[in-house]
């Protein structure tokens, strides 16, 4: 499978990403020399085969259901570009 | 007086514990070292000196109450990938531009608790993508080995009286040095470069798909990345969570022992952290390896290796077996696959963890019309070509329509590829040995590499399967090719089995000695 420019565009946009044109046709060449590297996956058979979903046998641990942690609204939005009153501070989203 | 930051961590460990030397003196040394050299290497992107000083001032009196912990004193390089309160933290990316955390990772804060002091944060390659450390914000790191040829001069022979003529300095090498500057490999280039120029007693690493094993190889150093699971992931900036492990680069075996006991725990911070005792890890160094059975993969010679590193590879058969050791041939029959399922399962992962730097909590903003435009804009600035490249690969592997294809198909392979590792240890061989990396360091902005992004990939080729399957895996050094340049063996263990590792690396060390690159900076 390969991109097209329009492809790599939507998913420039999907990933938030602005591309200029440039960056988008420069692009396309290098997913493409990716995808075309991965291609020989298809090779393998998987008949039969479960997707690993984790690398080590365990169960997941579950933390206790208890407040362990907390009141550090300060220090949480002390690295944020635009605060106010230790809320995030965004353009408007709601007309 | 021996230079002080040329003693190992084991060595400055006992002359600070006999109070031959203070804490002090040794950060003092190794902070003067830093501020003649960093320039050359561009190694550390932040240095503490201050910090490192109270550091060790508060070391010296806990030294003196006999109080030391187990790295007392002990001057570090951390990796900008590991969160560091109130200190520069930024994965060596200009998108977490300014971030300081409040908070220390859990690696971290253990070597703080054992008495370690900090020198700064190491160059990296952003949020540890890349096998060069050339796609950091802060610039690529030089390593401190270069290229060199060897002459022979005979030298002229004399008469000795009724002894005949005998040979007078017998033979004498010349060596001349190549100014091209090499790459320290990558991601944990900063860590190698510092551990190698004798910038830092040892240092954190973080290997995803190579990137403690590759840099290590490349410039004379040990490394190990310990089996997922092992040290917490807690307060290090996320590349791929399913791969990403923690380590130690170091200047010996005994050294990388010293730093992983340290830096493993278990933490109910981090949901993957495995509820195993750390062992003590350097009372496995020295035990003999007789008997051990160590399996020698065929799918690793591959084609258009060096010949300097397939020889590398016959003299560590060689020494192994020497010791005791069995050798048995052994298949690893999807080692192929290992580079393109990480090629889909990495950058997905990655796509999904780096959407967190839009612009709002931390780091760079770059304003724009509307919100959408604000994220896109400031993600534009502030990732990389190498980063964007990556994130886009991930976002349309897991996009509608292309997730069956891609990413279920490279995480059944990965199935089968850890399926390879269990048939080879259930046969028996309790660690399997190949070479660390494909070629040895190799020059900054490479042409090959930079037009073609799978040929940078191709670094990775032998120590990747390590990440997809979990396991353990160290790079220790075993000798110099044919310019002079350090090259790796790799040895991969069963899981949590680093203590295999650490005795059968030693016995390679042993055998091939220790690499320093001689001082020209």
């Amino acid at each position: 499978m390969s991109v097209d420019l329009k492809t790599v565009k939507r998913v420039a946009h999907l990933a938030r990403i602005a591309v200029s044109e440039d960056d988008a046709h420069r692009m396309t060449g290098e997913l493409n020399a990716i995808l075309g590297f991965v291609e020989q996956l298809n090779e393998v058979d998987v008949s039969g085969v479960e997707p690993m979903t984790s690398v080590t046998p365990m169960e997941m641990k579950k933390r206790v259901d208890a407040v362990t942690d907390g009141n550090k609204a300060a220090d949480i939005v002390a690295n944020a570009p635009a605060t106010d009153e230790n809320f995030f501070l965004v353009p408007k989203v709601v007309e | 007086m021996t230079d002080l930051t040329h003693l190992t961590i084991a060595e400055a460990r006992e002359k600070l514990r006999g109070k031959e030397i203070t804490a002090t003196e040794l950060t003092d040394a190794y902070v003067k070292a830093i501020d003649q050299a960093n320039a050359t290497f561009n190694a550390y992107v932040a240095t503490t000196p201050d910090k490192a000083r109270e550091m060790a001032k508060a070391s010296d009196e806990r030294l003196a109450k006999g109080e030391g912990g187990a790295l007392e004193g002990i001057p570090l390089g951390i990796k900008d990938l590991f969160a560091t309160e109130g200190v520069h933290t930024q994965a060596c990316s200009h998108v977490l531009d300014g971030f300081e955390p409040r908070y220390e990772s859990t690696v971290t804060a253990n070597l703080w608790a054992d008495g370690a002091v900090m020198l700064g944060k190491l160059n990296m390659d952003e949020f540890a993508m890349g096998s060069s450390n050339e796609t950091s914000y802060y610039g690529p790191v030089i390593n401190p080995w270069r290229r060199s040829r060897t002459e022979t001069v005979v030298m002229p022979t004399t008469h000795q009286g009724d002894g005949g003529f005998v040979a007078a300095g017998g033979t004498r090498t010349a060596r001349t040095y190549d100014n091209m500057q090499l790459v320290p490999g990558g991601s944990s280039g900063g860590s190698a470069a510092a551990v190698s120029a004798f910038l830092c007693a040892g240092a954190t690493a973080t290997d995803t798909g190579g990137s403690i094993r590759q840099p290590a190889a490349f410039t004379g150093t040990v490394g190990i990345k310990p089996t997922y699971g092992r040290v917490s992931r807690w307060g290090t900036v996320a590349f791929a969570s399913s791969l990403d492990q923690a380590g130690p680069i170091a200047r010996d075996v005994r050294d990388a022992a010293i730093l992983l006991k340290s830096m493993a725990s278990v933490d109910a911070k981090d949901t993957t952290s495995v509820d195993l005792p750390v062992p003590d890890y350097e009372a496995a160094i020295g035990k003999s390896v007789k008997g051990m059975k160590i399996g020698i993969p065929k799918e690793y010679r591959v084609d258009g290796m060096p010949e300097d590193i397939e020889a590398l590879w016959q003299k560590g058969i060689a020494w192994l077996k020497d010791a005791g050791a069995e050798i048995v041939d052994i298949s690893l029959p999807h080692t192929k696959y290992a580079l393109p399922a990480y090629y889909i399962v990495a950058p997905a992962e990655a796509s999904s963890n780096l959407a967190r730097y839009d612009g709002v909590r931390y780091g760079l903003r770059v304003p724009g019309k509307d919100i959408i435009e604000m994220y896109e804009n400031t993600r534009a600035a502030g990732f990389g070509r190498e980063v964007k490249r990556r994130i886009m690969i991930g976002t349309y592997v897991l996009s509608a329509g292309y997730y069956d294809a891609y990413y279920l198909q490279a995480q059944k392979v990965r199935t089968l590829i850890k399926r390879d590792f269990e048939l080879a240890f259930a046969a028996g061989v309790d660690v399997i040995l190949t070479p660390a990396t494909p070629s040895a360091a190799f020059g900054v902005a490479d042409e090959d590499m930079a037009a073609d992004p799978v040929k940078m990939y191709l670094n990775d080729i032998f120590t990747v399967t390590v990440n997809m399957a979990g396991l353990p895996g160290i790079a220790v050094p075993a000798g110099l090719d044919g310019h002079g340049l350090p090259l790796g063996l790799q040895l991969i263990g069963r899981p949590f089995d680093e203590e295999t590792l650490f005795q059968a690396a030693h016995v390679i060390e042993q055998a091939a000695g220790r690499f320093q690159p001689e001082k020209w900076w």
